[in-house]
């Protein structure tokens, strides 16, 4: 643990900056399919900071889910594997960790919550029996002193009548109070990282935005390091600080948050913007119709020569089919794989 | 009326819901959900019948000391071969025990059967399917070929395998069929398995960091019962005439004993004389096997999710 501590931050990013606690370095996970091999996730990058909330964005298949399985090692063997680069935590590479170390990191210092809280809980197990038992597990505390702890974390995250239900089963739950229970449950050992899959993709937008605030409010309190895979560009705005967009298996763009909304340097993210509705234009007589990207993400053992997105890019030139796009990294900076970032138009004003 | 009665169940189920701050362990829930699930199993009238059958045979061989007029192996307790009659309903056999008696000790042999060889089948196949579901990789490999070198084989030739090797004993058969139907249990228990451990609920006790045993005894077991159970219920009825057969065959219970199987095996010789030696415990068989497909049969219709909304 003192390991984490040691970690200092790069020379060459600004000393404002909080130390980072995970840290991805060119991630590639790989399934083998009929159809070949295919790399759902390929030469990923990126930095979680102590304290901030990072949203992974991108449409179905960009590979932003499979990052975020790769980093707990849920993806199943076979079909899937990690064939290259590291998850740095507290020093430790988790992709080289044993069994028994990740068993301790996982739901400890690691935590996850997933997008369909529904079917998130054994249906067989009270409430009360599946957040004791991590807690138990990870803390040694006593079955007693695991309820009072559970209660108490049930009181944060505001359930009613919470040693009442902690008798009762997951089917006597909504599906905002189960989310909330899973959050419960991922904040009980108070973990340094909380990876967020989609978490209110399921739920419906009032209790979408309660369950973000809670995030929110836990983030304050714990100082924890939230990760948020998400495809929905408002729920973005809403929570993030800094942003990392995925396209293809591949990270397109990174930066903060209001540098993503305001100036785009990749078509794509610009594409996820613009399909955005604006509230109160669609339908109305001159009002802008919903925005689409055209097509959809390339099959992974079928990917285009040269840049992932110039078959669905409107900028796209001869050099774009030819010649894959570096990502130009400015370091701690807005950056983005594209050949044409500045002929993008600065902002989303203009489109709308 | 029935309906008042049945919210009158459901209400008096409700107020069993466990107090508050006691977790009940993942058995008790199962055990909820069984009464649930039985009430709609019962609805069914093949269930019924199955279910009233099974329970006069379960009181039969437990009363059996009190029912029965003599002792099972009581020779003379007539004159031998005698028809059916008041004093002797079922008849006598050629040494003059009674035959009712008989069927009715039998029904504890029986009963011993069905309990242990299933018990037997279902409890190393259901490890065996779990075990292989759970972990995946070559441990599912080599599991999952061993059962199905055994499902090549028919059931018979393995029980027959098994008793000569072991010998013959109605115990040792008991010990055959339950070996012989490993490879269904453990066929249902894997491919549930499967399935199970694709739910969210898995992936997330996984991420909270629990070991083996936890996933597997805690979290993927209890999910896995209900199809087993209907397995379980279908399987005794081949158990029993599994074990009757063998001891028909001379493999498994031996002579003296009342078991139904050998009582027909002995009977054979005095067919034309005295029918009644073998009937008798031959309907005893089929009513037997028909009971338990009856209940197992109205089980698997009320797990049948196109059934239950």
């Amino acid at each position: 643990m003192s390991a984490t501590k040691s970690i200092e931050a790069p020379n060459d990013e600004p000393a404002t900056r909080p130390a980072p606690v995970l840290e991805v370095r060119d991630l590639c996970t790989e399934f083998r399919t009929k159809a070949g091999v295919g790399r759902a996730v390929d030469g990923v990058s990126f930095t979680l900071h102590e304290g901030e909330i990072l949203a992974i964005v991108g449409e179905s298949g960009s590979g932003k889910s499979v990052t975020s399985l790769s980093i707990m090692g849920l993806i199943p063997d076979p079909p899937g594997r990690i064939a290259g680069g590291s998850v740095t935590y507290g020093g430790r590479d988790l992709t080289r960790l044993d069994e028994k170390a990740l068993q301790k990191l996982r739901g400890n210092e690691i935590a996850m919550i997933f997008q369909e809280p529904m079917t998130s809980l054994n249906p067989v197990l009270s409430i009360g029996r599946q957040m004791t038992e991590g807690i138990r597990q990870h803390t040694g505390m006593s079955e007693a002193e695991a309820r009072k702890h559970a209660v108490e974390m049930m009181r944060r995250v505001s359930i009613p009548a919470p040693e009442k239900r902690l008798g009762e089963y997951p089917h006597q739950f909504s599906g905002g109070m189960l989310q909330r229970i899973m959050i419960a449950i991922a904040m009980s050992c108070s973990p340094r990282v909380l990876i967020a899959d989609e978490p209110t993709t399921a739920l419906d937008v009032t209790i979408q935005a309660q369950i973000l605030e809670l995030m929110r409010d836990l983030r304050a309190t714990t100082g924890a390091s939230i990760m948020l895979i998400t495809h929905d560009m408002g729920v973005v705005a809403e929570m993030a600080d800094r942003v990392v967009v995925m396209y293809a298996g591949r990270k397109v763009e990174e930066g903060r948050v209001e540098d993503i909304f305001a100036r785009p340097r990749h078509p794509y993210t610009r594409g996820l913007l613009a399909a955005l509705p604006v509230l109160g234009t669609a339908g109305e007589v001159g009002g802008t119709q919903l925005n689409e990207i055209p097509g959809v993400v390339p099959a992974l053992t079928d990917l285009p020569n040269g840049c992932r997105f110039s078959d669905r890019c409107a900028l796209s030139t001869d050099k774009c089919l030819a010649e894959d796009p570096p990502f130009a990294d400015r370091v701690g900076a807005h950056s983005a794989a594209c050949w044409h970032s500045d002929r993008l138009a600065p902002t989303m004003e203009a489109t709308s | 009326m029935q309906n008042r009665l049945e919210k009158a169940i459901a209400l008096a189920g409700a107020a069993h819901t466990p107090a508050a701050g006691v977790a009940p362990s993942g058995w008790a829930v199962l055990l909820r959900r069984m009464g649930r699930f039985w009430r709609s199993a019962m609805s069914n009238r093949g269930a019924r019948v199955g279910m009233v059958l099974v329970t006069v045979l379960v009181l039969v061989a437990f009363f059996a000391p009190w029912i029965a007029p003599y002792p099972p192996d009581e020779m003379g307790a007539g004159m031998s071969l005698l028809t059916p009659e008041m004093a002797y309903p079922f008849g006598t056999d050629e040494f003059g025990r009674d035959i009712f008696s008989r069927v009715i000790w039998g029904a504890r042999l029986t009963i011993q059967v069905g309990v242990i060889a299933v018990g037997i089948s279902l409890t190393v196949g259901t490890l065996t399917g779990l075990v292989a579901g759970y972990a995946g990789g070559w441990t599912e490999r080599i599991l999952m070929r061993l059962v199905d070198v055994v499902f090549s084989f028919t059931e018979t030739l393995i029980a027959l395998a098994a008793v000569a090797v072991l010998g013959p004993s109605l115990s040792n058969a008991m010990i055959a069929v339950g070996i012989a139907a490993i490879p269904f249990y453990a066929r249902v228990a894997y491919s549930v398995t499967l399935v199970e451990r694709n739910r969210a609920y898995f992936d997330a006790a996984y991420v909270q960091g629990a070991g083996h045993l936890r996933l597997i005894f805690l979290h993927l077991l209890p999910n896995i019962i209900p199809p087993l159970i209907v397995v379980a219920t279908l399987g005794v009825s081949s158990a029993v005439l599994a074990a009757a057969g063998l001891s028909f065959l001379g493999l498994g219970a031996q002579p003296p004993s009342p078991e139904w199987g050998a009582m027909l095996s002995a009977g054979r010789d005095y067919f034309n004389q005295a029918p009644w030696i073998m009937i008798y415990p031959g309907v005893a068989i089929m009513i037997t096997v028909l009971a338990f497909n009856l209940l197992g049969d109205g089980i698997r219709e009320a797990l049948d999710p196109r059934q239950t909304v």
